[in-house]
């Protein structure tokens, strides 16, 4: 776990540098020539989104490993992964909406992936809400909503998908001409190490907590 | 067949103390009933029901009282103790798991079959356009609802707010499974039926059971091994 920690400063170094460097390639791609200003949103929105899903199958895989072996640490990580799921996904609600309301004219639509984020989002709620009320033992009923809920997530999209679709499909990626990639690429690489330096800090956070725990523990029997 | 018996005297006993305090049979139905009339009012404008306002009040009221009905299945089993004894038995875990679940999935089942007429009634479905169809669309729901709801209940059994993080817990996991039920459930009952789409739910619907009965049969061992 030391090696990796001494990850984290190099890592918050490297997303820092990126985010800083961000808005003025994001300001050197050509404007979208229908959307204007606003596309510009999706920098950020679309890589957000896409750490989001990643972080929901870390604690997918970490609450399986769990419920298998009974590591402390995996059980850290998939704490760690859902807590930023919650975040990146709030961020990902806070964005979709704003460019929304400039592009479809309404705040809030029930389209496809914007349902699906929205279901995915409460299912990592539930898992945070269970941890912190349930009382002794919940990682292990946590591990049970964690596997739970990376099993869903195809469900949630192919249901959601064939009851509406109005959002911009994921093909649009491809499609972008490469000034426009540049940034949108630079963009998914700042959040995925923004996102691995979060959750080592988080993760060694929450494995100091359990040490001191079981410190306190031995100091009182 | 060993493991069939076991699970068959699970769900027994179950039944047994339903058959003779009725307690959860008659309570569940009257909140299914009162779920609807209160639908009823918000879905029902100058004497006519919405369009699709039939199967969503009917999956909500199932998902409403099969919470209700999970609730107090494992409650009962808390206050005695007895869901320790179980566990204590000799029966394996998975057959222990398959034993409530009958339980719960036959008390769902006798509570739809008194409240999916009395919507077909109220709000003039046409419940016999499709008959299998719309019994395999509710039997598929009911079972993929109970088989999560079924690991969910017995895993907060000795958490705290459980009754209040079992449909925290439950309705998000369950979405796929609401959004088959109504869309497939209201694709029978339109004007212009479109029997395909009811099927296309009802195979997301045995999808579904059979993902994540089989999760549930999986993690149901180490969640309650303590």
């Amino acid at each position: 776990m030391q090696g990796r920690s001494s990850l984290v400063p190099i890592l918050l170094g490297v997303a820092a540098v990126m985010f800083a460097a961000s808005p003025f390639l994001i300001d050197a791609a050509p404007y979208e020539s229908t959307m204007g200003l606003i596309q510009r949103i999706f920098y950020y929105h679309v890589p957000s989104a896409m750490v989001m899903f990643t972080s929901a199958f870390v604690c997918g895989i970490a609450s399986v490993t769990y419920l298998v072996k009974r590591t402390p640490g995996s059980d850290a990580t998939a704490l760690a992964a859902a807590e930023l799921v919650v975040v990146f996904g709030l961020i990902v609600l806070v964005t979709g909406p704003i460019w929304a309301r400039k592009a479809w004219g309404v705040w809030w639509v029930w389209d496809a992936k914007l349902t699906s984020a929205f279901v995915l989002w409460l299912i990592f709620v539930s898992y945070l809400l269970l941890r912190r009320f349930a009382g002794a033992g919940s990682e292990l009923l946590a591990a049970a909503v964690g596997v739970f809920g990376m099993a869903n997530v195809p469900f949630v999209y192919w249901s959601v998908n064939v009851w509406r679709s109005i959002h911009p499909t994921t093909t649009v990626i491809p499609s972008l001409i490469p000034e426009m990639r540049v940034p949108f690429y630079w963009c998914v690489i700042a959040f995925q190490v923004l996102y691995l330096a979060l959750l080592l800090v988080r993760v060694r956070l929450e494995r100091s907590r359990l040490t001191l725990e079981a410190i306190y523990a031995e100091i009182e029997d | 067949m060993k493991f069939l018996s076991t699970v068959w005297t699970i769900a027994r006993k179950d039944l047994v103390i339903e058959a003779r305090s009725r307690e959860l049979a008659y309570t569940t139905l009257f909140f299914a009933v009162s779920v609807v009339l209160v639908f009823s009012f918000s879905f029902v404008v100058e004497g006519v029901a919405l369009t699709d306002a039939a199967a969503g009040i009917i999956w909500v009221a199932i998902a409403f009282s099969g919470t209700l009905a999970l609730g107090r299945t494992f409650e009962r089993e808390r206050q005695a103790d007895t869901l320790k004894a179980l566990l204590l038995s000799p029966a394996e875990r998975p057959a222990v798991y398959l034993g409530k679940l009958a339980g719960v999935l036959l008390l769902m089942i006798v509570v739809e079959a008194f409240m999916v007429p009395l919507v077909g009634l109220l709000f003039q479905a046409p419940l016999g356009r499709a008959p299998w169809r719309l019994m395999a669309l509710l039997l598929t729901g009911t079972l993929g609802f109970a088989a999560v709801g079924t690991l969910f209940a017995a895993m907060l059994i000795r958490a705290h707010s459980r009754d209040v993080l079992l449909p925290v817990l439950l309705y998000p996991i369950t979405v796929p499974l609401v959004i088959a039920g109504v869309r497939g459930t209201a694709s029978i009952f339109a004007a212009e039926p479109n029997l395909a789409g009811a099927q296309a739910w009802l195979s997301m619907l045995v999808f579904f059971d059979a993902v994540f009965l089989t999760l549930a049969l999986w993690v149901f061992g180490p969640v309650m091994s303590e």
